[in-house]
């Protein structure tokens, strides 16, 4: 045998693109899969973003302006309170949401919320993979069991910025209105946030099923973990007018600041001085997770 | 590695779950190069447990296994790359042809695709899987995702193979064309195999050394001939016309070990069957007391099996797991 037919890669971290590939092919090769991937953030934005008009609720017609009182005051007076009324609006929604488009507002959390969905889908696949034996077949090849799980972890984060793409251009199909200093660049910072807390997500997912081989237990923490990540975040509604107990979870919710970086990259003008903040939380939390699961896979992997 | 040293050396493995469970107990034996090694035993015996530690896959409680050199515990990661594994299950990926089956297997080998290209296209040829190779592996029978199990397990031209249950659920056209693999990779290769199966018949033909396991121990070791002889040889069973005892008459003839007088009938234990019977034949007939019928039995490795781990069936205690993947196996097996 010629030394090229025996040479092998002595990379600690050989087989990782093959592993990632192949989680990926089942994604990009199977078209319901990613129809339906498409589909949701559509359905999601079309019906529930648009059907939550916040502002309408809140414009000049729907309060009832005293047409008596208002006569009672001197004719200045009454110009200048219904020049004041009409801004109210979008006084409101400034204040509150940081942009008059309630519709914008929660496009962007639907950026996170997707990854949120996606990434959970790792700890399916990885019970999946258990239970059909490939996982067997893989702990007897001579590769690292890092490898195996960083695999699933980088999969699933290429596929929830695959998806946050997704939710981005349909949000500005449906309307989306972008903040004053927005560039293409500020796509590629979400991207970069997306897939670090798509990162921290996936490999907590994968920390949890380890040892599983049951479908029922990634479902059932699949529940329960999503909701609150997804309600005490500043998804849907700002965390400062949130109750204080309420507030406190949503500060340390890696959610809400990949949101926020999400919210001051594409439709806010401002608040360009938070952005480190948001990506240094997301980042740590993201290293400190993945770390957890990888050495987790050392000890639980191998029975 | 010198030709003579042992492919497999176990010396006091012992695998204990929970602190409580003894799945695998204090089992010494070795495997020889070249040859192939059947390790047979019933239903949570240990075999699985065994052949997982021995894989790497397991870590054993105590003792000490060195599999091509490379000692289980420490060595983990060159015993990985030097072996090759077809598990019990189907573990090939559904979604994926069987070409890119194989490709992945060499990538997890970190064999460079330059090299694993062109090896894909020889293994596939060797288990006739050419023609299908560009198909997607949720269309293969059962015989077809086998030999592809095969060729996954032979990626990294192993010196030795591990066959869990090679022949689960297959018939018996597939099985015979897995025989025949497994004995070419032998003669022509010159590999070592170390295989389990539940069908005797199979280890019988295969094996040039089995090892029975039940309990966790292994209680007895040998080539099959020699484990079929201590029965006590060949059953020869025999009628002649009279009423006329001849039990030392038959005792006398050369070969018999043992004969015993049943109700119309003689039961006779030799070593060689086919020498005897013709003697008797002859010798009965000189003495006036003709043959009227003669069969003869030859012990198989069945008899051998129950005399050793009894008639009981185990009903031993199965993971979920481990019975959904069986049950998969089966299923899949038999598309």
């Amino acid at each position: 045998m010629s030394n090229e037919e025996t040479r092998v890669s002595k990379n600690r971290f050989h087989g990782l693109w093959a592993l990632t590939n192949r989680d990926l092919k089942k994604w990009y090769q199977n078209p319901i899969v990613f129809v339906i991937g498409i589909i949701q953030p559509i359905l999601w934005l079309a019906l529930l973003g648009k059907a939550m008009n916040i502002s309408s609720i809140i414009s000049p017609s729907s309060f009832q302006i005293p047409t008596q009182l208002f006569a009672q005051l001197p004719v200045a007076a009454q110009q200048g309170l219904a020049q004041y009324f009409a801004g109210l609006q979008n006084q409101i929604m400034l204040s509150s949401f940081g942009t008059t488009s309630y519709f914008s507002f929660m496009a962007m959390g639907m950026v996170a919320f997707v990854t949120v969905f996606t990434t959970a889908f790792v700890g399916i696949s990885v019970v999946f993979d258990r239970r059909l034996g490939f996982m067997n077949k893989v702990l007897s090849t001579p590769v690292s069991r890092s490898v195996i799980i960083t695999s699933k972890v980088i999969s699933a984060s290429v596929r929830s910025v695959f998806q946050a793409a997704i939710v981005t251009v349909i949000a500005y199909l449906l309307g989306l209105q972008l903040g004053a200093n927005f560039t293409v660049f500020s796509v590629f910072g979400v991207f970069a946030i997306v897939f670090l807390i798509g990162f921290g997500l996936s490999s907590m997912f994968t920390a949890i099923t380890l040892r599983t081989s049951r479908m029922e237990t990634p479902q059932a923490i699949f529940n329960l973990v999503t909701l609150p990540l997804m309600f005490a975040s500043s998804a849907y509604f700002p965390i400062n007018k949130m109750p204080d107990w309420l507030q406190a979870i949503a500060n340390v919710n890696p959610i809400s600041y990949t949101i926020d970086a999400v919210r001051r990259l594409m439709i806010f003008g401002d608040g360009y001085a938070l952005l480190p903040l948001d990506f240094a939380f997301v980042g740590l939390f993201a290293l400190v997770v993945t770390a957890i699961c990888v050495v987790l896979s050392w000890r639980f992997l191998n029975k | 590695m010198s030709e003579n040293e042992d492919v497999i050396k176990v010396e006091g493995l012992t695998k204990v779950f929970n602190h409580s469970l003894t799945a695998v107990d204090h089992i010494d034996f070795s495997v020889k190069q070249g040859e192939i090694f059947g390790f047979l035993g019933p239903n949570g015996a240990g075999k699985t447990t065994t052949i997982s530690m021995l894989i790497t896959v397991l870590r054993p409680t105590s003792g000490k296994a060195m599999v091509l050199g490379g000692d289980i515990a420490k060595q983990s990661l060159e015993v990985r790359s030097s072996i090759g594994v077809v598990p019990q299950e189907y573990t090939a990926d559904e979604d994926l042809t069987g070409l890119e089956n194989i490709l992945l297997c060499a990538d997890l080998y970190g064999i460079p695709r330059s090299v694993s290209k062109k090896r894909a296209f020889e293994l596939l040829q060797l288990v006739e899987l050419t023609g299908f190779k560009d198909k997607r592996v949720q269309t293969y029978s059962g015989g077809m995702r086998r030999r592809l199990e095969l060729a996954c397990g032979l990626v990294n031209r192993p010196k030795l193979l591990f066959l869990d249950e090679p022949t689960l659920g297959l018939d018996v056209q597939t099985r015979a064309a897995t025989w025949n693999y497994v004995k070419m990779l032998k003669k022509e290769f010159g590999m070592t195999l170390f295989l389990t199966t539940h069908y005797l018949e199979e280890a019988d033909a295969l094996c040039d050394r089995i090892a029975i396991i039940d309990h966790g121990k292994i209680v007895v070791t040998g080539t099959p001939t020699d484990l079929k002889d201590s029965l006590g040889g060949d059953i020869i069973t025999l009628s002649v016309k009279d009423q006329t005892d001849i039990t030392d008459l038959i005792g006398k003839i050369e070969h018999v070990k043992d004969v015993k007088k049943e109700s119309d009938s003689y039961t006779v234990k030799s070593a060689n069957g086919e020498v005897t019977a013709p003697l008797i034949i002859e010798a009965l007939r000189k003495n006036g007391h003709p043959v009227t019928k003669l069969s003869l039995t030859k012990p198989t490795l069945n008899e051998v099996y129950l005399q050793y781990t009894g008639k009981s069936m185990r009903d031993a205690e199965e993971s979920r797991e481990n019975v959904f993947r069986q049950r998969m196996t089966v299923r899949r097996a038999r598309q």
